[in-house]
């Protein structure tokens, strides 16, 4: 349950961010180019999953769950830091419909690109947002494979994300940006973090007390440890910007 | 050579990200995981730890340096 969590969550955020594009893209420039440039990226992801789910079953269990457990420290705390410093007030906070603009305006500033009945500036564009948005979702699906079923669930979590925030998306035609996106990505970083303390420490060979349930501990820990880190970072922001008026002053 | 500096470029900023410093700890954390699992030296204690060491570490480094943020 908690592995479906994961991926869906992580899955809805990357599907948002890729929706913005395309929406843009697809509103300023037309439909038929990008349903193309969508179509050709979920099936080069589809493939990058089928290719390599199977040879993970090859890698010996110990070091594929080091090398898994790695991947999602890695990922994990990526996600964790970018939203602790959102949350902190150091970064601003991600804007579907500023970045949706942007988009836009690039999108009518291109000039035609019309080939053989193709608007290949649109085919391209939705390409790339879907194909770099989902290539980390890819990763993340094909990571959980390092446990028994575990890509099966995964890729359950990640598929009910794309077809729900599509659907949403397709119904609205305007980006998703009432979706928390910052409170979703530290919350898929913290289960990331989690997971990827726990295989890699299997794969480090570490005998977790409490076997599985060391899993809601450390979720648990790292959830406090954020937290912390969260109202310090945020203490220190305003204390700076005290003493920078002190002196502007 | 374009299209691998391009290829290289993509997997460095996949997997090292914004900041280096997460993936260099996550590697040091693990390996000094592995070594006291060996000794039977309480590494389960260590890993969550390591983990948010590296996270302040990193999150440092942000704050002192503008440029490391995103």
């Amino acid at each position: 349950m908690f592995l479906i969590l994961a991926s869906f969550l992580a899955s809805a955020v990357e599907t948002v961010e890729a929706l913005t594009i395309v929406l843009a893209v697809g509103i300023t420039r037309g439909w038929r180019s990008v349903r193309l440039g969508v179509l050709a990226a979920l099936g080069a992801l589809t493939a990058l999953v089928a290719a390599l789910g199977p040879a993970l079953t090859l890698i010996p269990i110990g070091v594929l769950r080091l090398v898994v457990g790695f991947l999602l420290l890695v990922f994990g705390m990526q996600w964790l830091r970018k939203a602790i410093l959102r949350a902190s007030g150091f970064v601003p906070l991600h804007d579907e419909a500023a970045v949706f603009e942007r988009e836009m305006a690039l999108a009518r500033e291109a000039g035609p690109a019309d080939r053989a009945g193709m608007d290949w500036y649109a085919f391209t564009l939705s390409f790339k947002g879907v194909f770099l948005e989902g290539t980390e979702v890819a990763f993340i699906v094909l990571t959980f494979g390092g446990t028994p079923g575990g890509i099966k669930l995964a890729a359950i979590g990640a598929a009910a994300a794309v077809l729900l925030v599509s659907a949403t998306g397709v119904l609205v035609s305007r980006p998703l940006s009432r979706v928390p996106e910052n409170t979703l990505k530290f919350a898929v970083g913290l289960m990331l973090t989690t997971f990827g303390v726990f295989w890699g420490g299997e794969g480090a060979g570490v005998d977790w007390p409490g076997a599985d349930g060391a899993l809601v501990a450390i979720l648990a820990f790292l959830t406090v440890c954020s937290l912390i880190l969260v109202a310090s970072l945020s203490r220190y922001r305003r204390q700076q910007g005290a003493v920078a008026a002190l002196r502007g002053g | 050579m374009k299209y691998l500096t391009g290829f290289l470029a993509f997997w460095y900023n996949f997997i090292i990200g914004d900041d280096w410093t997460i993936a260099v700890g996550a590697v040091l954390a693990l390996a000094l995981g592995a070594r006291m699992a060996r000794s039977h030296a309480g590494a389960w204690l260590w890993l969550p730890l390591a983990v948010g060491l590296v996270l302040v570490l990193s999150l440092w480094r942000a704050v002192k340096a503008p440029d490391a943020r995103m």
